[in-house]
């Protein structure tokens, strides 16, 4: 197996820790916040407020479930349109009272069904990418599992994307690539390595920020040792992004997405 | 109905400063019958008219980005920008080079979108067209950069930006370097709208995956040809995950706009008439009555 298919295989096991185990380990205090205020409550994101070093802040992720109960109740972490609204709600929440946001995600995608598509899974994606790109407080995405596609980007529009060693992030999946663009599914790995989809490849190309190492003998079994990491980096950045002006901290967000492209002219 | 209607009727040999003007309707072969998509009846060529559209149904055919100029902008008004821009390779997936050039040699275009400055019925605006003959209008570098370019170039000369939808979603031989372009067009949209200045967004067929995610649904307005296929997911992916077949006219305009994602559905041989109004309405200085 190659470095991209274990990162796609790591990022996708059944044990691997959810957003609420990080927001334990990481946050004090959580309370969790229901509801898009719209439709109903989508039990694939999570997301309210918690202290960090004794300061407030409001975190928002994708949840999935180790059992197939578990799974079935979060949808395996396949948001529909109202969790992406309640992701968005909780985020204008923290802006209104000035606190920085931290999203988590682990999604192999936004959810594909009738439901999603009469509530407006497309608007739902595109109206957290246009207010993530203006919200006025600081944001830290953490890419701790599966990134899918647009499903993952409506939570990563951030000043800054960290991802654990081995998080993977994707314009669609490794099988969905190889059996679109070659018609044939048993390519999967040779697809995984070619999207270059592993935190290595992503921070070459600038779309992560930071890699968080895990364990050795794997994050299931020794969570704290990347939750010290990340709270320690969390505080560290927190404290450097709050001191920003508002313009700069936005102008900067601006051009950390402003720059992806490679095209001649 | 008026199918035959010449209004602002103008030949694509008028469009300056582009080098198309020898593709005149690359959706639709030669010959001189085609198929309707839409109610599957065969027309005689002629009798779609310039705004090619089905005398059966009412069924829109696709239409290139040049020929969409063509219809919708006054006469010698369009200013083509950044028209020389092309793809490079980011992932280094195989043979993409030759795929471009299929596709540039298919379309008369060097990628999906065409941007440029023109007038509507006198009315100055931003536009930018893509193009269903280039990759089904996928966004790569490409599209993205030239979309953000032209809704800049809005906001820096506090001008409406209009974009003409159309696209299968991500170009996925360019990874993950095609979903940023979701976020970048997102974000320059975010400073247009923060100036007060108008965004219509005009969907046509098919507008689905990350444009319909992106910039497709941000629009303050948002227009829809008939019967055009819009939505997030793919037909075929939502049957595979729901194992059941979909209800008819699901995705289509009249589906957005029933459930509340478009403003209005507008034939095309309107549509020049219903932005120019639009336009007008919005160009009083600071608003106000
Ligand atoms: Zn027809």
């Amino acid at each position: 197996m190659n470095r991209a298919m274990k990162s796609v295989t790591m990022s996708r096991m059944i044990s691997r820790p959810t957003t609420l185990e990080f927001i334990d380990e990481i946050f004090d205090d959580f309370i969790e916040f229901h509801g898009d205020r719209l439709f109903k409550d989508d039990k694939s994101i999570v997301g309210g407020i918690a202290t960090l070093d004794g300061k407030p802040v409001t975190v928002v992720g994708v949840q999935k479930g180790h059992t197939i109960e578990d799974n079935l109740a979060r949808n395996f972490g396949s948001p529909h349109p109202e969790g992406y609204r309640k992701a968005l709600r909780l985020m204008k929440q923290a802006e209104k009272f000035n606190r920085p946001v931290i999203t988590f995600v682990n999604t192999s995608g936004a959810y594909c069904g009738i439901g999603a598509e009469e509530r407006g899974q497309g608007e739902a994606i595109a109206r957290n990418l246009i207010e993530m790109a203006d919200l006025k407080v600081p944001i830290i995405c953490i890419f701790i599992g599966e990134g899918g596609s647009g499903g993952a980007l409506a939570l990563a529009v951030a000043d800054e994307v960290w991802m654990l060693e081995n998080g993977m992030y994707a314009v669609l999946s490794p099988e969905g690539f190889a059996s679109i663009l070659w018609r044939n599914p048993s390519r999967v790995e040779e697809a995984a390595e070619l999207m270059k989809i592993t935190a290595q490849d992503l921070i070459q190309n600038k779309v992560i920020d930071k890699i968080i190492p895990e364990p050795e003998d794997g994050l299931h079994n020794n969570l704290k040792y990347s939750t010290d990491i990340i709270k320690t980096e969390l505080i560290n950045k927190l404290e450097v992004l709050s001191n920003k002006n508002i313009e700069d901290l936005l102008s900067e967000r601006y051009n950390r997405f402003r720059q992806f492209g490679e095209y001649s002219e | 109905m008026n199918l035959f209607k010449k209004k602002n009727y103008i030949t694509i040999q008028h469009v300056q400063n582009t080098k198309n003007e020898d593709i005149e309707s690359p959706s639709i072969p030669d010959g001189l019958w085609l198929k309707c998509k839409y109610c599957k009846k065969t027309v005689y060529k002629k009798d779609i008219g310039e705004y090619k559209i089905c005398p059966h149904c009412g069924g829109h055919f696709r239409i290139g980005a040049m020929e969409r100029i063509a219809l919708i902008t006054d006469e010698n008004s369009f200013e083509e920008i950044n028209g020389n821009m092309c793809a490079k390779n980011p992932m280094g997936y195989p043979d993409y080079d030759v795929t471009i050039k299929k596709a540039q040699e298919k379309s008369g275009l060097k990628d999906g979108v065409v941007t440029g400055l023109c007038t509507i019925n006198g009315y100055k605006a931003v536009i930018a067209v893509m193009d269903s003959n280039f990759m089904m209008g996928s966004m790569g570098s490409v599209v993205g950069e030239k979309v953000t370019r032209a809704v800049e170039k809005a906001t820096a000369l506090k001008l409406p930006i209009i974009i003409f939808t159309t696209s299968g979603g991500a170009r996925m031989q360019e990874g993950i370097i095609s979903l940023m372009q979701m976020a970048k067009v997102s974000a320059a949209l975010s400073k247009h709208n923060d100036a007060g200045l108008l965004y219509i967004t005009v969907l046509t067929d098919p507008t689905t995956g990350g444009v319909s995610a992106s910039f497709g649904m941000l629009g303050d307005i948002i227009l829809a040809e008939p019967k055009t296929l819009i939505g997030f997911a793919g037909q075929r992916v939502i049957e595979g995950t729901i194992n059941e077949k979909l209800p008819e006219g699901f995705q289509t305009a009249e589906f957005q706009l029933e459930h509340g994602f478009v403003d209005k559905i507008v034939r095309r041989d309107e549509l020049k008439e219903t932005i120019g109004k639009i336009l007008k309405m919005h160009c009083v200085e600071g608003g106000g009555f």
